[in-house]
């Protein structure tokens, strides 16, 4: 059962990561519209100017 | 007379050299309109950010300071085809934003260290079963509270407070059980984790904030972007006004940069966003949104001039005064504070389900224990038996039962066109078995409309229309509308006090008093047979006809009125409006019982005669003289075009044309209602399967996470019921 002293901080880190991966995409607005962030995905690039 | 337009009272300097503002903006609704917007403002020099929020309708622009006028912005959406208009947030609003983002934080952060946990808890359940050692079990015990203790006192805090702020007001509601819980549930974990014991129940009071949350954070936001949708109307309204800056200077503001002391110009067809009085020119004035009436009063130097107020024929200039100065506005918030305290008496009915909850399941849990010992077990033993009881009845699906509903509903009214400004008013509206309606700019449209217009042939009307787009006057603007005229007449003359004048191949075409287009006779008879029309004549070449104007009833006022009927609810006018005005429209609606000049303080009287007479009244009004009886009433709703007092005093808030939304919304609150009482009964029926295992001492940490979800889904698939309302109420559907 060695193998926890690995797989519990792991399991921990990963969990931790997640969570600050979330409340940094909530700081960030990315859930103030959630209506326009669907439709953004789809929506044509700006056209490249040549110069 | 294009007037310059100021708005830097809407601009915030961000540092850095650059400014901000906010537009709301009307139809967007794709993600096309989004880019075309986005790339048409960005294109601008200077411009340093162009955000469109699809959700809320507005736009946040960036530019660097002093570069660009922000009326420029709003001429280039004009360009692309949008109207926008700058937007302030109210403090409501930005404080419903920040607590969203408050609970969103919470629920990520609880859902986060639940479903950690609940990796933890799995191992131990199975371990028991088999061959876990005592210290590994102890050693994941020990991890769940690392995780759990933090996590629940940070997420907690929205039931945490609330509860507190129940308890200081010597009251109790929903959250004060839910915490009991929460709190017994880890004090209890941690003391059995101490004493190296077999069960903890740190995943049960994680999961129970996580499903708590998430159905706070629903209804938090649907309420949100009802109160969005609301505000930008608001701004849509283009609350502005003409000001003086000099002695023949005027410049157009805000209304929220008008101070008291300032004139203001009021140009005849244009309402009047301040209260003040005359200081010169001559006019007749329009205060049905004020009063009630319909007819015209003249106005003079002196004559007191209110928001809402409609001015028709001349220019006036008004000095502003303070809101409270006026004596009318003065006499109305009198009464609006009395109406305001004697209504907040309603116990919503979450509130009423805890009160008997909460010392019901106390007392099964104390009751349990003292069992427990009765029958020879140790104080420590029946002490975890008992609080397992308040674990599994701790009241996820009860917690749940109403806000799920309440959110399923006020999303479904959204759609039918119906704004929600309390969240309690959908039970209140449940119970309606009186429906008081205020006549002008309620029953009746609050737009002035031609109604003889199947008399007038369609070319004359067309012509009339597009000559009409010439003048200012409300009457003519209202043939313009009807006849839906686009183009104007090229080199048009304005005669003052007389119309309009003008060539259309060679004839002379003429708009305005019948006797400026030698068409008294006509006019005449018009009026005998409708003495409350106003009249408007038109004359080309020979050829001379009189269009009748008049306030018209909403189209479907009538099939509104069967449909309450039938429905069990008696229906009233109480208008401020002259007496054969409010008989002829409560004939046309098949409104039996109306009373005509009415006072705002009469209509408080009669609402309370009703509500003595144990009638349950809902009040339906948009003038100044119906806030009060708005705010008397035990539930009341306004259409959009209400003044803003009138909006702020109701409950809800409909839109568009008709009257539909009123009926949908009594239909969607009662089967909200029954919704409800379902739900606080399936909760109950859970209750009364699992409680039973727990006194017995079955309610392992496995059992109590399964029943917990279990109940909390079926609770909320029953509210998803909620987004048809009762059939027999079906008018809505058209």
């Amino acid at each position: 059962m060695e193998v926890l002293v690995f797989l519990v901080p792991l399991a921990l880190t990963l969990g931790l990561i997640g969570l600050i991966g979330f409340l940094w995409s909530l700081k960030n607005g990315q859930y103030d519209d959630l209506e326009g962030a669907g439709w953004r995905a789809i929506a044509d690039d700006e056209p490249v100017s040549k110069q | 007379m294009q007037v310059e337009r100021d708005f830097s009272h809407y601009v915030r300097a961000l540092g850095s050299g650059l400014s901000h503002i906010d537009l709301a903006v009307e139809g967007v609704n794709c993600a096309g309109c989004m880019s075309k917007i986005e790339r048409g403002l960005a294109a601008l020099p200077d411009v340093t950010l162009a955000r469109v929020n699809l959700s809320d309708r507005r736009v946040a622009l960036e530019w660097k300071d002093g570069a660009l006028d922000p009326a420029r912005f709003i001429d280039r959406l004009a360009e692309l085809g949008y109207k926008a208009y700058p937007f302030e947030p109210m403090r409501a609003e930005a404080q419903e934003t920040e607590q969203a983002r408050f609970l969103l934080r919470c629920l990520g952060v609880a859902a986060f260290a639940a479903m950690n946990v609940m990796m933890l808890s799995v191992p131990v359940w199975s371990g028991n079963i088999s061959d876990m050692i005592p210290e590994q079990r102890d050693f994941f015990h020990w991890l769940s509270a690392l995780i759990a203790l933090p996590a629940a006192a940070y997420s907690g805090q929205p039931f945490f407070r609330s509860a507190l702020r129940a308890l200081r007001a010597r009251g109790t509601n929903m959250d004060v059980p839910i915490t009991i819980g929460i709190v017994l549930a880890l004090a209890m974990s941690l003391i059995e984790t101490f004493h190296h014991a077999e069960h903890t129940y740190f995943d049960a009071a994680l999961m129970l904030i996580t499903f708590l949350l998430a159905g706070r954070y629903l209804q938090q936001s649907m309420r949100r972007r009802t109160r969005a949708v609301a505000g930008n109307l608001a701004a849509l309204k283009a609350q502005k006004a003409t000001k003086f800056i000099s002695t023949d200077e005027v410049r157009e503001v805000p209304i929220a940069a008008v101070q008291a002391g300032d004139i203001v110009l009021l140009r005849p067809g244009e309402r009047s966003a301040v209260d003040g009085s005359v200081v010169d020119g001559r006019s007749k004035i329009d205060q049905s949104l004020v009063t009630g009436e319909t007819q015209p009063v003249r106005a003079g130097l002196g004559t007191a001039v209110y928001a809402g107020t409609l001015n028709l024929s001349g220019a006036l200039r008004v000095r502003v005064t303070g809101a409270s100065e006026g004596t009318l506005l003065a006499e109305i918030s009198r009464l609006l504070e009395n109406a305001v305290q004697g209504r907040s008496r309603y116990v919503q009915l979450a509130d009423r389900a805890s009160r008997l909850y909460a010392p019901v399941v106390h007392a099964t849990a104390l009751l349990t224990m003292l069992g427990w010992v009765a029958f020879g077990s140790t104080w420590h033993d029946a002490i975890v038996i008992a609080i397992a009881v308040l674990i599994i009845t701790c009241p996820c699906a009860l917690g749940l039962a109403i806000p799920a509903v309440q959110t399923v509903t006020s999303g479904a009214m959204f759609r039918a066109g119906v704004l929600l400004n309390s969240g309690d008013a959908i039970e209140r509206l449940a119970d309606v078995d009186r429906m008081v309606f205020d006549k002008t700019g309620t029953l009746t449209l609050p737009e002035l409309d031609v109604s003889n217009a199947p008399d007038i042939p369609q070319d004359v009307f067309e012509l009339a229309g597009r000559l009409a787009l010439a003048s200012h006057h409300p009457v003519a603007a209202a043939v313009a509308r009807a006849a839906r005229a686009k183009t104007p007449l090229a080199a048009v003359e304005e005669v003052a006090g007389q119309g309009v004048r003008g060539f259309v191949d060679g004839l002379e075409v003429r708009l305005g008093r019948p006797s400026f287009c030698g068409a008294d006779p006509i006019a005449n008879e018009i009026l005998c047979r409708d003495p409350e029309a106003s009249v408007v004549a038109f004359r080309h070449g020979e050829s001379r006809h009189v269009f009748a104007v008049r306030q018209r009833l909403r189209s479907d006022a009538a099939d509104t009125v069967t449909a309450l009927l039938n429905a069990g609810i008696e229906v009233e006018i109480l208008s401020g409006d002259r007496e054969p005005a409010v008989r002829h429209a409560a004939q046309l609606v098949g409104i039996h019982e109306w009373r005509a000049g009415v006072t705002p303080f009469d209509k408080i009287a009669r609402i309370d005669e009703l509500k003595r007479g144990g009638c349950k009244v809902m009040m339906v009004g948009d003038g100044m003289n119906d806030a009060p009886a708005l705010a008397a009433a035990h539930v009341s709703m306004s259409p959009i075009s209400a003044t803003h007092l009138s909006q702020a005093m109701a409950d809800l808030v409909f839109l568009g044309d008709r009257l539909a939304p009123v009926v949908a919304a009594i239909g969607f609150s009662r089967k909200a209602l029954r919704l409800m009482r379902q739900n606080l009964w399936l909760a109950a029926g859970y209750n009364l399967v699992a409680v039973p295992l727990a006194i017995a001492g079955l309610a392992t940490p496995l059992v109590a996470a399964a029943a917990m979800s279990g109940s909390s889904l079926l609770v909320i698939s029953n509210a998803l019921r909620a987004h048809r309302g009762v059939r027999e109420l079906g008018l809505w559907r058209s």
